[in-house]
């Protein structure tokens, strides 16, 4: 891996306080959901897995924040947050995840494949690089429709191995696509290291097409709304897409059932990351250093999201599930 | 670990199965060696695999990047100059992607060249719903490759099969994939120490019955067993035939019960439409036409993706319930 480049100087002064206080509630209304998520798995009250997006809400939301509701994103299996970032509600969220009718996709797709064409968000994907060629061609149809609006393709370090990325890669930078790759490094496919599984440099993939290539530090809202809010505005003038890499980590196991992680990841290093790099404190924390606002404001609104939240599930719990006619519904357009 | 039942056999499990059948192959022959993601230190997403990496390292087990094409085409490519790889797969959904490697390489190498060039590898993935792992995880996509001259498919539904199946296709020169159901992991089941190798294409009569035929794969296999058990209480014999392997299809065994019963269903968990089922079906209506009292009938999943929610997901597939009333119908028992 090439050693970290300066990213564009973060322009950040534009920000007023107000804004990032509404980033900072999205990325705690996301770390609760995932909170809750796991108790609704570990409680035995979700049917299946998920795979938590804590540790990596600055991302979702640095990225979503420079967006428009009507530009799309595609996401991945680890894409609650990603969703919830491009404006999904929780109750809904929730009913997808426990196969209730009043879900996203009516039960039908789970925590896997959140869809909801109302924030712009074509989907989840459990298929890992499954949506890079789906976020390419939103780009190529905003092109041909000329709407102005942009296409980001979120996908983590695993789908390097996919030989489609390369494909649509080569294709968008040759048609000038208004399409962001935005690859969330979290250190792990699955249960390996990226350095066990990905040659060479991760930028020079892009670097090789022309494709404008940035890096960022994941953990640091400030820097990623900043650089996201450059390269979507580049795409949206119609300079072409960008390769946009995003450090970050996965504060819990690659779903949640994987408890035991010790044979391929130290305590050490979890704990490190946890304590020094967690994407909310460091928001927080200079929000109250630059006297932008007081600690307590912080836990009110942690607060206010966990109720929110705990309304949410306690709907979606009861909510119904689909009618068995459902089953058949939706296979094709009638 | 093993176990002993009443008898003082020994009781493992499919999984144990499947990886006692790999370690006596690797062990016996220094050309095998495995290709996957995460099947080293991880030892699969199922667990199947633990422990091998540590017996036989990682040149022999090897972790892969998340490239199903890739890894597959390397296998074809080592098999046809001397290696035995058995490419593992994760889940079988997966295997759209390592569809022209397997179909248009694979599958056509030794024809293509006159006989000249040989590919015996193994690919090795899972089948089965109801794990609520929704639409992309949960397909049974064997009969994708049964379309496709030149491959061989094993579709396995107990231990001691798996273990015998597995070292056939591991020694074979063709070609194989290889299916398990992965709700069977767990299922124990008698596994002799000593050695043995179960031919492919040599179905097996998994209980013996006058009344009617209950064609089974895989995950059915236990359906029909189960559904066998209900009919009995109704005084109605059925016989459960196992095919083991799509291709090559043991007709005459199948054949010849459906003769002696004059009755059959087909049950696999594959998509009904174009099917596992509609294959066998046809092979009985042909070969034991005139000493059919009823119509061949197919069971197989639901012709829709596997939705997530588990109220309909449980709809998609055959049940021991369902195959008891079509049997109680077939009968004219009703
Ligand atoms: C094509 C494909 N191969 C394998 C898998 C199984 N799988 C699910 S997640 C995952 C690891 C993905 O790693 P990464 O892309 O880095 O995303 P992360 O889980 O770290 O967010 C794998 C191998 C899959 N879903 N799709």
């Amino acid at each position: 891996m090439a050693k970290k480049k300066q990213p564009p100087a973060p322009d950040i002064s534009s920000v007023d306080v107000e804004q990032w206080l509404h980033m900072y509630e999205q990325m705690v209304k996301i770390r609760v959901f995932e909170e809750h998520v796991n108790d609704l798995y570990r409680s035995a009250k979700m049917p299946g897995l998920a795979h938590l997006y804590i540790g990596e809400e600055a991302i979702a939301v640095g990225v979503c924040e420079a967006l428009n509701r009507d530009d799309y994103i595609t996401s991945t299996h680890r894409g609650h947050g990603h969703c919830l970032a491009k404006g999904a509600e929780v109750d809904r969220m929730f009913a997808e995840l426990l196969g209730k009718a009043d879900g996203y996709c009516r039960g039908k797709g789970g925590s896997m494949h959140i869809a909801d064409p109302d924030s712009g968000n074509l989907g989840a994907n459990a298929i890992v690089g499954g949506s890079a060629g789906i976020a390419t061609g939103a780009a190529m149809s905003i092109k041909k429709r000329n709407t102005g609006q942009v296409a980001v393709c979120f996908f983590g370090e695993g789908a390097l191995g996919q030989g489609l990325l390369y494909e649509v890669m080569n294709m968008a930078e040759l048609w000038k696509l208004p399409v962001i790759y935005v690859c969330e490094n979290n250190l792990y496919n699955e249960y390996t290291h990226y350095s066990e599984s990905t040659a060479g440099d991760f930028m020079a993939r892009a670097q090789a097409f022309g494709i404008n290539c940035v890096e960022v530090d994941g953990q640091d809202i400030r820097e990623v709304y900043s650089v996201a809010q450059q390269v979507i505005e580049r795409a949206r003038r119609g300079d072409g897409p960008t390769f946009m890499l995003c450090h970050t980590y996965r504060f819990h196991g690659h779903h949640v059932g994987d408890v035991n992680r010790s044979y391929y990841r130290s305590k050490e290093e979890e704990d490190d990351w946890k304590t020094n790099r967690d994407p909310l404190k460091t928001l927080s924390e200079w929000l109250i250093g630059q006297k932008m606002a007081e600690r307590q404001l912080f836990d009110t609104i942690e607060a206010d999201a966990r109720s929110e939240i705990e309304k949410a599930v306690e709907y979606a719990l009861n909510a119904p599930y689909p009618d068995v006619s459902e089953v058949e519904k939706h296979v094709y357009v009638e | 670990m093993s176990t002993s039942n009443s008898s003082g056999e020994r009781i493992i499990t499919f999984g144990e199965a499947v990886r006692e059948a790999l370690a006596e192959e690797l062990r016996r022959d220094e050309t095998v060696f495995m290709i996957g993601e995460d099947i080293a230190e991880a030892g699969t997403a199922f667990k199947v695999l633990t422990g091998l990496v540590d017996e036989f390292g990682p040149e022999r087990i090897m972790d892969s990047p998340i490239s199903e094409a890739g890894i597959t085409g390397i296998g074809v490519g080592a098999a046809m100059t001397g290696m035995r790889p058995v490419v593992d797969i994760m889940f079988g959904d997966f295997i759209t992607l390592t569809m022209d490697q397997m179909v248009n390489q694979a599958a056509k190498i030794h024809y293509m060249s006159g006989g000249k060039f040989k590919v015996p590898m193994v690919l090795r993935t899972t089948l089965g719903a109801t794990r609520r792992s929704a639409a992309q995880h949960s397909q049974s996509l064997h009969a994708w490759f049964s379309h496709v001259p030149g491959l061989k498919v094993v579709v396995p539904s107990t231990p001691y099969d798996a273990k015998g199946l597995m070292k056939a296709a591991i020694r074979d020169d063709n070609p194989v994939a290889f299916f398990e159901d992965k709700m069977m992991y767990q299922t124990k089941g008698h596994v002799p120490e000593e050695e043995y190798v179960i031919p492919l294409g040599v179905a097996d009569i998994k209980r013996e019955g006058t009344d009617i035929t209950l064609v089974a794969t895989s995950s059915m296999v236990y359906v029909a067993l189960d559904a066998a058990e209900m009919l009995d209480e109704i005084g109605i014999s059925a016989e459960v035939v196992d095919p083991r392997t799509t291709f090559p299809l043991d007709k005459q065994t199948i054949i010849e019960s459906a003769k002696k019963t004059s009755r059959a269903i087909v049950i696999d968990e594959g998509y009904e439409r174009y099917g596992v089922t509609a294959e066998i079906a046809s092979v009985i209506a042909d070969g034991a036409f005139y000493y059919l009292d009823a119509p061949v009938k197919r069971m197989g999943a639901m012709d829709v993706p596997i939705p997530f929610s588990p109220v309909l997901e449980d709809l998609t597939v055959p049940t021991p319930q369902s195959v008891t009333d079509m049997a109680k119908m077939l009968t004219g028992v009703v």
